[in-house]
């Protein structure tokens, strides 16, 4: 039996894990794929690492650092074993695993859930025609470039201004493939300000505000696309369709928690992060079951990822078993807010929260049961949606109180 | 004028005047990196760039590296077409320089993961 075992050896896992070790706990980390890192494998542009240790690291590399430590201090891994499902036990739980082994059952006193996210794919977004081979989600196509050096198209657009198809864009330009746009159904873009220049602006791709695309051609290859303008409610302005030719087209239409274990053992999932609810502690509805990285809510930043999953990695080491009475956090004028919950007592806490819209100049008041008299009052420029803020708070709440995160500013 | 400082994630909307002696002014960066920036960017812009080398190893077809610095911005498709002439027949350490002094820039391309560990796992 461990006191710990990680689902996903993500980085997320990696530092919830090597923090429960430092903690003291047996720790197991199980990971489906052959290799430790997760998504991060393959994310091999730079920009990670800035916050956590200080420099420009490339994905891998930020996964490298993580997986040394890991070895170091000899955490059990178990590389290409699937978790098919959880069930609770007397002394905490049964994890069910299926490898070429076979399939076993692990017990465990705690589970961190690091599952990461997967990506919206064409079923998900609506598009009329066939189902052509050249259709790849952004991830896909990242994963065929960058970890198997095959380019898979020549000539492609790219639907969604999310952060990977911003990454992507660049990357297939420097592999010889035309990129003749990113198409974004949005009146603004999805990724990083900065992905805008760094990725298009950079290799003079033209980006497409406000449009999609409404069919596929081809059989079995895609031979092209076509994209219409979209008034302001997202519907198609007739008279406004283009067929543009291509072989492929790239969708980055979004990214969604992984959540199909946590849903097997009734974890509450908040619907605006499609991750678990949490406290503090990232400990999810059902107690002993934490979860952090991407499938608790997605992240731009891999450093925020690690900084809260090192907290889940803490609490789950130290968790004892006796229910703790809770506070509830509520939010507006964001589109979504972690911890939806804090525990009794005086903590110091981190906040991860999204703004509902673009706000130039933004005031955060947080009241504690409607007390005005006690707000806190936090100053803001330039929120952007994609762009997620971390807030630090002291707060002495107790069981039943009622949290409240108000965002506003034009 | 306006541009984005792409210096790390905040990426701060710097606005940039001239002083009457030449120099820039700059505006809106949350820290002293984006004056950096603002002035690179308008007389020799710069990136670091990352790609992939391909390898002999059947396991990883190819790694993935990068500059361990910037490299004029111009350069970027030639530092790509470099790359694609080397093939990795052993085992490279992490951050293991690939090519030494790129085109003389003093920039070297590293090695991005720990070959040993994956040609082993
Ligand atoms: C394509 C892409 C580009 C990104 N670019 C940047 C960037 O430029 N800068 C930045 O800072 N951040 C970036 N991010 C964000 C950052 O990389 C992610 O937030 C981070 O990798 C999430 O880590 P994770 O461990 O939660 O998830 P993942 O890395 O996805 O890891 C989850 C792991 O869980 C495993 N798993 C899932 N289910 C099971 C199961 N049932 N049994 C066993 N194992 C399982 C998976 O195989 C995987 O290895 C990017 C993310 C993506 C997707
Ligand atoms: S000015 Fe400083 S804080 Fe702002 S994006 Fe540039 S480096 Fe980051």
């Amino acid at each position: 039996m461990y006191d710990v075992v990680v689902i996903g050896g993500g980085p997320s896992g990696l530092a919830a894990a090597v923090e429960a070790k430092k903690e003291g706990a047996s720790v197991l980390i199980i990971e489906r794929e052959a290799m430790l890192g997760g998504i991060l494998k393959q994310c091999i542009h730079d920009g990670f690492g800035l916050i956590r240790f200080g420099k420009k690291l490339s994905g891998p590399e930020y996964a490298e650092l993580y997986i040394k430590e890991v070895k170091d201090l000899e955490i059990e891994t178990r590389l290409q074993t699937f978790v098919t499902s959880i069930k609770k036990s007397q002394e905490g739980f049964e994890i069910i695993v299926t490898s070429s082994k076979g399939m076993s059952t692990i017990v465990a006193k705690t589970i961190i859930l690091s599952t990461g996210c997967r990506e919206r794919t064409a079923r998900q977004v609506f598009i009329h025609g066939t189902r052509p081979v050249g259709v790849y989600t952004a991830g896909t196509a990242q994963n065929f470039v960058n970890h198997m050096g095959y380019l898979p198209v020549k000539k492609c657009v790219i639907l969604g201004s999310g952060d990977i198809g911003l990454i992507m864009a660049r990357r297939l330009t420097l592999e010889g493939a035309k990129v003749l746009g990113v198409y974004e159904i949005k009146c603004t873009p999805s990724g990083l300000t900065r992905n805008i220049h760094q990725c298009l602006k950079d290799f003079d791709i033209p980006l497409y505000l406000s449009y999609t695309v409404t069919r596929v051609f081809g059989e079995p290859r895609l031979t092209g696309i076509e994209v219409a303008e979209v008034d302001q409610f997202m519907r198609v302005k007739p008279g406004t369709e283009k067929y543009i030719e291509c072989d492929g087209l790239i969708l980055s239409v979004g990214l969604i928690p992984e959540n199909e274990l946590a849903e097997t053992i009734g974890v509450k999932i908040d619907p605006k992060t499609k991750g678990p609810e949490v406290n503090e502690k990232m400990m999810t509805s059902v107690e002993g079951v934490f979860s952090c990285g991407n499938a608790l809510h997605v992240h731009d930043l891999v450093d925020y990822v690690s900084e809260g999953s090192a907290t889940a990695g803490k609490n789950a080491a130290k968790y004892v078993g006796t229910k703790e009475n809770e506070a509830n956090v509520s939010s507006e004028g964001m589109l979504s807010l972690v911890p939806q919950r804090i525990t009794e007592g005086e903590h110091e806490i981190i906040f991860y929260f999204r703004t509902l819209c673009d706000r130039k100049k933004a005031t955060l008041t947080i009241t504690v049961n409607g007390n005005e008299e006690n707000k806190i009052v936090k100053k803001y420029t330039n929120l952007l949606p994609p762009e997620m803020e971390r807030v630090k708070l002291k707060l002495n709440v107790k069981g039943g109180d009622k949290v409240h995160f108000k965002l506003e500013g034009e | 004028m306006e541009m984005v400082c792409i210096a790390c994630p905040n990426g701060c909307r710097l606005n940039i005047e001239k002083n009457e002696d030449g120099t820039l002014l700059v505006t809106g960066n949350k820290c002293p990196k984006g004056i950096v920036f603002a002035n690179e960017e308008i007389l020799a812009p710069k990136r670091s760039v990352c790609t992939t080398v391909r390898t002999t190893y059947k396991k990883l077809p190819v790694v993935p590296v990068r500059t361990d610095g910037e490299i004029p911005k111009e350069k970027i498709f030639d530092f790509v077409e470099e790359t694609k002439k080397i093939v990795l027949d052993r085992p490279y350490a992490f951050q293991e320089s690939v090519i030494e002094n790129l085109f003389g820039l003093g920039i070297n391309v590293v090695c991005s993961v720990d070959m040993n560990r994956l040609v082993g796992e």
